[in-house]
């Protein structure tokens, strides 16, 4: 029977929960709701007898802030009660933890299928019932994973509590089908999209031939499996393609695998120089694990790995972020023989949060998508005891359509692990399959399938899992007992495809695997077995743990009250073989599941495109011209939101991502220990800038890694060893009906690959790990809407000594201040075009890029830009440098104002001491984007060695820092800035200081 | 008895015990890892009375689910509060740091008046301003405090993070705190004094209470995170104390565990 218990803050206590919601329905409603109260709703579905509910409600309720009652609280009258409530089948984590309460206080286990299922009461003064929906179904809830119930206070008085439970009722399980593939082209193409398999009928054929030469027709188990671990998001069959690339007045070229060409290609010829020169390599483990591994001391090595969580995010942005951080958290801990999570990094691209215009039916407003978003990764990687060392975002409206969201782990795996070299792992013939972790439901089934395809109305909910950072914990507390104690010979996360793609990646290494999928822990009877094997239900690993170590293993679980099941054994068969309850219900040869889909032929065709300089006349005031700059979405200070994000959890963090004065800015990158006890730290920064793609690819990507990279030199890491990650996010790039100019966005997709390849070589920053997004498009009601091409790099760096990190932050008045690197009119995607844009009241054309865009994008000239930062790192390793910055979006100016502010001194500089910026029209001389720059200051003391180890490179000296807080820059004998300090953090500050 | 024991409870989403042991070693102690579960089915290589000093870590004990601290303190109401009180008894020293200092006041061991270490009689709400929040407050301790954790202690910066920690207690509880200087630490203001204002004064504790003890002084909850700051390093403006020669020799936070340490090793 059903206990109903309802605990809301005593009367005459503040309900901050319910100001909160009141403040936002007027804020963004615009509804003047007088007051907004809220309560927990508990409902206890076991064998409890009403004293003992009474027992546990006495123990939920706090007795001195809170109140509360079995069935109905009444708290005095309130106009309309809006409860949320999770829909069957979504995680209730907090139901999770409140049946351990109830366990606790009753001193017994409840029965199995008991649950506590909880919900939220909102009571609402001065709003009517039209009105609290519409509150309800914009602000509070969300309909792909929750219900919502409204009711006067009348109508709430007059009936009985409400007992209904979202549970879901169990059924037989589903039959195993077989799947008729003996029809045309046209039947393979409609079972492919009805089925949400996402395959090709170039791959629907190949699985047909493959069956029909073994005389029968594929179960939907084999059809499921084949078609999820041939996927986009698994298999990368667009960076694997075989590519034709035309570009005007050349010959036409053949690139056969992105990846292999350009990527790892890069990597391998960095590592040949590396062991040229140095004789051997630190590069640990690359590619073909979870997560990229380098080595960083005699005790550990580091792990690194970046991953993105789209469309989930758009369709329920808090649970498919914080799947997102669960998620990748679970890479480097499946890393090797795993690894102890250290760092979190992330990094959104919204729409901008103040649009006006509604959104196209079927999205959700870009400012409940980056609450929501936020939220979702405060409370992942907040709850999980896991710093962030980066976080930032980017707003262009072509992102209403898919939101990117950029979730990342920084891990340390030892170097030896039970006397095993920690990085490597082998599943053996006759090693147990055993999953350990969460149960499985059907949540996120189709996930890998659903992220390979554009984001339509027919997105399935159940692609929606919810993460739950707390069972995945205590999950990933009970592994690290297990891996030191050498319990187990393997271990792989369960994300995209589940099951069968853990299992399946893990039998490739034997050579094959069984499983009896009756054997896995279910949430609820009544899913059909190729459902169980693609669940992506969260908080689950999959390990191989050999015979004379099992009883171990499920004891230490058992002690840690973690679920761990035997599901079968690694087989040396050459087939994953899957059986339900003994019966074979799929039987797929390994060589066919991992290399059968057929190669896909890509066409790319670049033309350079011409776009827009602006018409209007350059500014007159360029003092206001810059806080105009600073106050712009894509500039201004998003503090507000990070604060909520813990970044010094395990007391290792040591350049946080907030500095200066009053840790109001940003810092160029971050610092942190790998362990107590050493001073050797790790260094994180990373470049993005989908802007520039619109011009050039080749020279985004080059400018990002470009940044990465200089954000690292002006942090004090050592340019010998700096990893890169590369995420790219794209719009589908294959030529079709409904993406006619595929073979462009192609083009782009090689030119990025290409720029990378050139710069990762020439800088000698191996790539060591990375990931692809390759559909984010989106059609809703007709309406298309693609993200611009974006490449994230993400750079891992190392520093010997934590203590000689520099930050961006002025110091000391009379301090000298330096220019490095040379300033061209490169102006092409910058942030100073789009703020003219706005300036001249000009919008986007439906889908494009915001004006203007320029042409004239960054460049990077690799010889002289390197020589000059080993010159700079030189300076920092012998503590002549005091502060360093990099100008990047918005230039030189928004570089020296970022310094100023965070050191809340001046700075009087002379621009015309560089020949270069003089030869430039001031606003371009300002906000010109060129790479390759950094403005540094030096204690007047240590000039002259400071210009002498940088004699070789551009290095001018433009000015210094004044006592008095203000920026004042001369240019052309005439002062062309000058703005107080205090000026310029308002309107740094003001932008999203309440959004 | 030269380097004290440490028991530092560990597991169930708690998440600060790699700094908290890291501070205990460095103020000279012996700490050890236990797992909750450990200590509740027996299978810890000790029981609880026989450590001098209690550690009670932050983190999200089941994820602050029910409110923060309530769920794990539960199931020590349950099945560790025999042994727990005979611990109190024998005069062990107990800190609580955030969840820590949650957990012991769900459970009535703070501010625990008149020997009664069973009776909830405060609480820690949510802040004024909803959410977690990771910010540097600014610390001061009251000189007339019994707390042996503050000893010489007088003012402190350190990190606040939490979305809990608005201290409130019944006026008649209050007003006890207040006449025995049983409330240790106070958050301040710009200009020195303690202060309402957010973000100085992170979640609107009344009277500014960042920490309490109990009347023995030897059972001490601090919301801010003395465990955050054992390095000079530590501090968001090392960058710039190195310059102005103001940067301490060691992180000012390892104070509190030094002084525990040396009463425990007193006593």
């Amino acid at each position: 029977m059903v206990h109903r218990l309802e605990i809301a803050p005593r009367s005459g206590l503040r309900d901050p929960r319910g100001d909160a919601v009141a403040a936002t329905v007027r804020d963004i409603l615009a509804i003047p709701v007088a007051r907004v109260r809220t309560r927990d709703v508990y409902r206890i579905d076991a064998d409890l007898t009403d004293g003992e509910a009474f027992r546990v409600l006495h123990e939920l309720v706090d007795p001195v802030g809170q109140h509360g009652a079995l069935g109905k609280l009444d708290d005095g009258p309130f106009g309309v009660a809006v409860t949320v409530a999770a829909k069957p089948g979504v995680t209730d984590p907090v139901g999770k933890s409140a049946r351990v309460a109830v366990e606790d206080t009753l001193g017994r286990r409840l029965a199995e299928g008991a649950a506590v299922y909880t919900a939220t009461m909102y009571l609402m003064d001065g709003i009517d019932v039209a009105a609290a929906e519409l509150v309800a179904t914009r602000i509070l809830a969300n309909p792909v994973i929750q219900t919502v119930r409204l009711e006067t206070y009348e109508a709430w008085r007059g009936s009985g509590p409400d007992l209904a439970i979202p549970k879901v009722e169990a059924h037989a399980t589903p039959p195993v089908a077989t799947i008729d593939l003996s029809g045309t082209d046209a039947d393979l193409a409609a079972i492919s999209k009805t089925k949400l398999l996402a395959l090709t009928l170039a791959e629907m054929r190949a699985i047909r031939d493959h069956f029909r030469s073994a005389g029968r027709n594929p179960t939907d188990v084999e059809l499921e499996c084949l078609a999820q671990t041939w996927s986009e998001h698994c298999k990368h069959k667009i960076f694997n393609a075989t590519v034709t690339y035309r570009e005007p007045g050349r010959e036409p070229e053949t690139i056969r695998s992105l990846f292999k060409t350009f990527i790892r290609g890069a990597t391998e010829a960095v590592d040949r120089a590396e062991r040229e020169r140095t004789g051997r390599s630190w590069l640990v483990s690359v590619f073909h694990d979870n997560a990229g591994v380098v080595a960083f001391d005699d005790h550990h090595h580091l792990v690194y790995k970046v991953e993105t969580h789209n469309s989930p995010s758009a369709l329920d942005p808090y649970g498919g972020a914080i799947t997102g951080i669960v998620g990748v958290n679970r890479d480097p801990f499946g890393t090797g023989l795993g690894a102890d999570l250290l760092a979190n990094v992330w990094g959104y691209c919204f729409a901008s949060p103040f649009r006006r215009a509604e959104p196209p039916r079927g999205l959700l407003h870009p400012r409940r998508i980056r609450d929501g978003v936020h939220a979702g990764v405060i409370d992942g990687g907040n709850q999980s005891g896991v710093p962030y060392g980066r976080g930032w975002e980017i707003f262009d409206d072509r992102f209403l359509g898919k939101p990117l969201v950029f979730c990342g782990t920084v891990g340390r795996l030892p170097v030896t692990i039970a006397g095993r070299p920690g990085h490597e792992k082998e599943a053996r013939p006759g090693d147990l399959v055993v999953m350990a972790g969460g149960r499985i439901g059907a949540d996120g089934i189709h996930g890998a399938t659903f992220s390979s395809a554009a984001l339509d109305e027919s997105a399935p909910i159940q692609a929606v899992q919810i993460g739950d950072p707390i069972t995945q914990k205590r999950m990933f507390d009970f592994l690290t007992e297990a891996r030191d104690q050498g319990l187990y010979s393997s271990i792989t996360d369960n994300g995209a495809g589940g099951l069968s793609s853990s299992v399946g990646e893990m039998a490739r290494g034997p050579g094959g695997a069984e499983i009896d999928l009756a054997k896995a822990p279910l949430k609820y009877a009544g899913l059909a077995p190729w459902e169980i094997l693609l669940s992506e239900a969260q908080e689950r690993m999959t390990l191989a743990v050999p015979p004379e170590r099992i009883d171990a293993f499920l004891a230490l679980a058992r002690r840690r009250e973690v679920e761990a099941s035997v599901l079968g054994t690694f087989t040396g068969s050459g087939f994953l073989h899957v059986s339900y309850a003994g019966e074979t219900v799929a039987r797929i040869a390994m060589s066919f599941l991992h290399e059968g889909d057929p190669d896909l032929d890509l066409p790319a065709v670049w033309e350079p495109k011409r776009f827009d300089e602006p018409a209007g006349p350059a500014p007159e005031d360029l003092s206001a011209a810059l806080l105009g700059m600073l106050s712009r979405l894509n500039l201004c200070s998003g503090e507000v939101k990070a604060r909520h994000y813990d970044h010094e959890v395990k007391g290792l963090t040591v350049v946080k991502p907030w500095v200066g004065v009053n840790s109001d800015v940003p810092a160029e990158a971050t610092v942190f220990l790998a362990r107590h006890g050493s001073r050797r730290g790790y260094v994180l920064s990373e470049g993005v800038n989908p802007f520039y793609s619109d011009t050039d690819t080749y020279a985004m990507a080059q400018s990002v890694l470009d940044e990465a990279v200089r954000r690292q030199v002006c942090a004090g890491a050592s340019l010998d060893r700096i990893a890169a990650l590369d995420n790219f996010c794209w719009p589908d790039p294959v030529q079709s009906e409904g993406t006619p100019d595929g073979a462009y966005k192609m083009a782009q997709l090689v030119r990025a690959c290409r720029g990378l390849y050139d710069l990762t070589r020439a800088y000698g920053t191996p790539l060591v790990s990375g990931k692809d997004s390759m559909k984010n498009d989106s059609i809703m009601g007709g309406v298309k809407i693609s993200v611009p091409p974006t490449l994230l790099v993400s750079a891992l760096g190392q520093i010997d000594d934590v203590t000689k990190a520099v930050t961006l932050d002025l110091k000391s008045p009379g301090d000298l201040v330096y220019l490095l690197g040379p300033t061209r009119d490169e102006t092409g995607g910058s942030e100073y075009f789009r703020w003219l844009g706005a300036r001249d009241g000009l919008a986007a054309s439906d889908g494009g890029p915001a004006p203007y865009v320029g042409n004239k994008v960054p460049r990077v000239d690799p010889v002289p830009t390197m020589a000059c930062y080993r010159a700079l790192a030189a300076a920092t390793a012998g503590g002549l440098v005091r502060s360093a910055a990099t100008p990047g979006k918005g230039g030189l100016a928004l570089a020296l104002a970022r310094a100023a502010m965070a050191g809340r001194l001046g700075m009087e500089v002379d621009l015309d001491r560089a020949p270069d910026l003089e030869a430039l029209p001031p606003e371009i001389a300002l906000f010109s984007e060129s790479n390759g720059r950094i403005v540094a200051t030096v204690a007047p003391g240590d000039a002259p060695a400071f210009e002498a180890l940088l004699s070789g490179s551009a290095c001018r000296r433009i000015g210094v820092v004044t006592a008095e807080p203000r920026l004042r820059a001369t240019l052309r004998g005439r002062i062309r800035v000058d703005v107080a300090v205090s000026d310029m953090t308002s309107a740094f500050q003001g932008t999203l200081a309440h959004v | 008895m030269s380097e004290p024991r440490v028991l530092i409870v560990t597991g169930l989403g708690l998440n600060c015990e790699a700094e908290t042991a890291a501070a205990f070693s460095l103020a000279g102690a012996r700490p050890e890892l236990v797992h909750l579960l450990d200590l509740l089915d027996g299978s810890a290589p000790r029981k609880l009375p026989d450590y001098p000093i209690l550690a009670f870590i932050g983190g999200f004990a089941f994820g602050d689910h029910l409110g923060a601290g309530s769920v794990f303190a539960n199931k020590i109401r349950w099945r560790l509060y025999d042994d727990l009180l005979r611990f109190i008894e024998k005069g062990g020293l107990a800190l609580g740091v955030c969840n820590g200092f949650q957990t012991m006041v769900r459970l009535g061991l703070l501010p625990g008046l008149d020997g009664d270490y069973r009776t909830p009689r405060a609480t820690l709400a949510p802040n004024d301003r909803p959410g977690y929040r990771d910010a540097w407050v600014r610390l001061e301790f009251d000189p007339g405090s019994p707390c042996v954790w503050t000893k010489g202690i007088d003012r402190m910066e350190l990190p606040s993070r939490h979305g809990e920690g608005k201290f409130l207690a019944e006026p008649e509880t209050a007003r006890r705190l207040e006449r025995d200087h049983l409330v240790v630490a106070r958050y301040l203001g710009p200009d020195g004094a303690p202060t309402m204002e957010w973000p100085w004064n992170p979640n609107g504790s009344p009277d500014a209470v960042a920490g309490i003890c109990d009347p023995t002084g030897r059972l001490f909850g601090l919301m801010p995170h003395p465990d955050a700051y054992l390095y000079p390093f530590h501090h968001p403006r090392w960058t710039r104390m190195r310059l102005d020669g103001t940067l301490p020799e060691e992180g000012a936070g390892l104070k509190i565990f030094r002084n525990g340490v040396s009463e425990a090793a007193r006593s």
